[in-house]
């Protein structure tokens, strides 16, 4: 049923990325004592063996977070950066221009990993506190290598079904710059249903006769 | 020119022509490639999970090891190889994330090589070449013409099995 989102369901998680994004963007402002803004340009669902085509094939290699999410409604979730931005960002944490190098090191991946682990926070903070769920996710993982690798690795790790992942792309704009990453939500099977519910859209399907549909 | 063959998550392909069947991004999915020199048959099956029990329905044979391989090998049968001339070869299964006090043995990749050479053994069917494990992903090509098969992966050298 997940991929029959109707436009009315989408609207609400994207309502939720937004505010998870404004969360997100004042934690980090504080953390970089720079302004920080954040806005969620498009939030779409899809198969995740075509998630690979949308940040640029399977062999493009990315900089992937990754954590789980437990909880009421248990899901997955993966921060992908291209190589430079994901530098960049980890940059802007380290400050310290003559510890920073342009290699994706231990303190650099300390410092992604920690980027991950307050965007991800912060986007579980607004979902548990727009949804009533009860959710706490798990310390990041990381890594860096063809994103198809990344992908289907995680699709593997959620064992069966549920093969569609919630994207929300989530654009990060700091001192000037605007850094485009992408955020997947990928909610174990069943766990869409109660995000849903959670939001009060649950039934707001989409039917030709506009009626609601049934359970 | 020969040309490129994707086999996508879960799928097997049986081909016979002398083109090169590929996939890309394997993590920790296994790429298993059979080839049958003589009358130059090849099939290649992009493994996901280790064994089709645990899911509630199998929808898709080629997503697990128990599942796939036999039916990569009858393919290949069908297609006319013996199974005394099948070259088998296997990548991937590599662990791409860490995770703090997570033994080896837990994670997919793993489970996933060790479930494909069991059911290649079941088969009688051992392997003649193989890049698994480690903690990076792998693109893999698979020439029909020779029955070679290259291994790609980001920061290192090419492993031709």
């Amino acid at each position: 049923m997940i991929k029959d989102l109707s436009p009315m369901q989408l609207d609400a998680i994207r309502e939720v990325g937004n505010i998870g994004a404004g969360h997100a963007a004042t934690v980090l402002s504080q953390l970089l004592k720079q302004k920080v803004a954040m806005t969620v340009p498009r939030v779409n669902i899809l198969p995740l063996p075509e998630a690979c085509n949308v940040v640029g094939g399977p062999e493009q290699p990315m900089v992937g977070i990754y954590l789980r999410v437990f909880g009421d409604a248990p899901s997955k979730i993966l921060f992908l950066f291209p190589e430079d931005k994901a530098l960049f960002v980890a940059g802007l944490l380290i400050e310290d221009p003559d510890k920073c190098r342009n290699i994706l090191g231990e303190l650099e991946v300390s410092a992604l990993k920690e980027i991950g682990n307050i965007l991800t926070g912060a986007y579980v903070y607004a979902f548990s506190d727009f949804t009533g769920l009860h959710m706490i996710s798990s310390v990041p993982a990381f890594a860096f290598d063809m994103v198809g690798a990344i992908l289907n690795t995680i699709l593997a790790d959620l064992g069966q079904m549920g093969d569609y992942a919630v994207l929300i792309d989530t654009r990060l704009i700091a001192c000037d710059l605007s850094i485009d990453g992408h955020f997947f939500l990928i909610p174990d099977p069943g766990s869409l249903t109660t995000i849903l519910e959670a939001l009060g859209v649950k039934n707001e399907c989409q039917s030709p006769s506009g009626s609601e549909c049934q359970k | 020119m020969p040309k490129s063959i994707r086999v996508g998550m879960s799928e097997i392909v049986v081909a016979e022509t002398l083109d090169i069947l590929v996939t890309l991004g394997l993590g920790s999915c296994i790429g298993v490639c059979v080839y049958d020199p003589t009358i130059k048959v090849g099939g290649m099956a992009h493994v996901m999970l280790p064994d089709s029990s645990t899911s509630k329905e199998v929808t898709t044979r080629g997503k697990f090891a128990d599942t796939a391989i036999p039916d990569l090998i009858e393919l290949m049968q069908k297609k006319g190889a013996a199974k005394h001339r099948m070259l088998v070869k296997m990548a991937g299964g590599a662990q791409m994330f860490a995770y703090p006090g997570m033994s080896p043995q837990m994670h997919i990749g793993y489970r996933n090589a060790v479930a494909v050479e069991k059911a290649l053994s079941a088969l009688g069917l051992r392997v003649s070449g193989k890049s698994i494990g480690g903690h990076s992903g792998r693109s893999i090509y698979m020439d029909l013409a020779t029955g070679t098969v290259k291994v790609r992966m980001l920061n290192s050298p090419e492993i031709i099995l």
